[in-house]
């Protein structure tokens, strides 16, 4: 045998050696892909923007100020109006008092009317609700459970669903008006 | 008799105008939580609305009202840790500073450190490789027999030589 000649066991370990290194990389790339795959699934969650109209709304529940749960499932049948405020959010106290009137003119008809309280602090949140003499449910976002869901972007921004359970109009940002309330209500009642 | 009296004086007069200073400082403090306590606790959590903003340095209202809230609960004698598992119950894990270890927050703990031992197992072994094969392999010449016109060039030099 000569210097320059391979040894019987040289192929060998030549041969375990690339499939190794071959496997290796085989998982580090279904590693890194694995990585990318949930990073944009990340990313598309928060570019999808907030539900629109059609969009079917997820079974979720709001647990009131005064303890009390309200399941969305348990509203079909209804006009839902969910209107998403804070106390420190100036903007809400502009339409405050067009959605108590709203809520008022439609209490007797299958209308409900739920306040959802983004990131707030509960005495700030109640005096708030006390200032504007508002009467229909309303209770913190717990978790921000509610808002998730909803993929609001800030408050306010009022949520109208209709009877089938499906968004029917969309306000992101405050009311103008009572009429442009009254009007995203009638068009929900009109389903 | 009169200087012992007066030594007496003196003792009492210092002792009064250390009480003062005592119950001053603690009046000053207001007996609640301080700011530095409060900010603590604030320093830890992210208020959602003012994203990358940590609760401490946070000027909006809502901000504020949060510190009031850690405030009030560092006065009831509720601990960091209860404090910030009310904020979690109430905002959701997104308020805290350093992610809860479960689910896919596990990647925030695993992938830097993993990163780094594949990052020195490649670098170690690169170094390996390039320790063994220290002797850089010499240029092959181009030989004649490959490069026809390298071919003709050195006939045409040994014909001139020639």
């Amino acid at each position: 045998m000569t210097d320059g000649e391979p040894t019987n066991d040289a192929p060998q370990t030549g041969e375990k050696r690339p499939a190794a290194r071959r496997w290796g990389v085989i998982a580090a790339f279904v590693f890194v892909i694995a990585l990318l795959v949930l990073l944009g699934l990340g990313l598309r969650r928060t570019t999808q923007g907030p539900l629109g109209v059609d969009d079917q709304v997820p079974d979720l529940t709001l647990t009131t100020f005064d303890e009390g749960d309200i399941h969305f499932n348990d509203l079909r049948g209804q006009v839902v109006v969910v209107n998403f405020w804070a106390s420190w959010c100036k903007p809400c106290e502009g339409e405050a008092l067009e959605l108590e009137q709203a809520y008022q003119m439609y209490r007797d008809e299958d209308v409900l009317f739920l306040g959802v309280d983004y990131v707030d602090t509960e005495p700030e949140a109640r005096q708030y609700l006390e200032r504007f003499d508002i009467t229909y449910p309303n209770g913190p976002d717990l978790g921000t459970r509610i808002s998730q869901a909803f993929r609001i972007r800030g408050v306010p921004e009022t949520y109208v669903i209709g009877p089938d359970g499906r968004l029917a109009a969309v306000k992101i940002g405050p009311y103008v008006s009572l009429e442009e309330i009254v009007g995203q209500i009638e068009t929900a009642l009109a389903q | 008799m009169k200087r012992r009296f007066l030594n007496q004086v003196r003792i009492l007069a210092l002792l009064l105008v250390f009480l003062q200073l005592t119950t001053l400082t603690v009046h000053g403090q207001g007996g609640g939580p301080s700011d530095d306590e409060v900010n603590a606790v604030a320093s830890q959590l992210y208020c959602p609305v003012c994203e990358n903003v940590p609760l401490d340095v946070c000027p909006t209202q809502a901000c504020e009202q949060w510190r009031a809230t850690i405030r009030e609960k560092l006065a009831l004698g509720w601990t960091e840790s209860e404090i910030k598992g009310y904020f979690v119950e109430q905002y959701g894990a997104r308020v805290l500073a350093t992610p809860p270890a479960e689910g896919l927050n596990w990647l925030v703990y695993i992938l830097p450190p993993l990163a780094l031992v594949g990052g020195a197992f490649v670098l170690v072994r690169a170094v390996k490789t390039w320790q063994s094969n220290p002797e850089v392999e010499p240029v092959t010449s181009s030989s004649a027999d490959d490069d026809p016109y390298l071919a003709q060039f050195e006939e045409e030099l040994r014909r001139r030589d020639a």
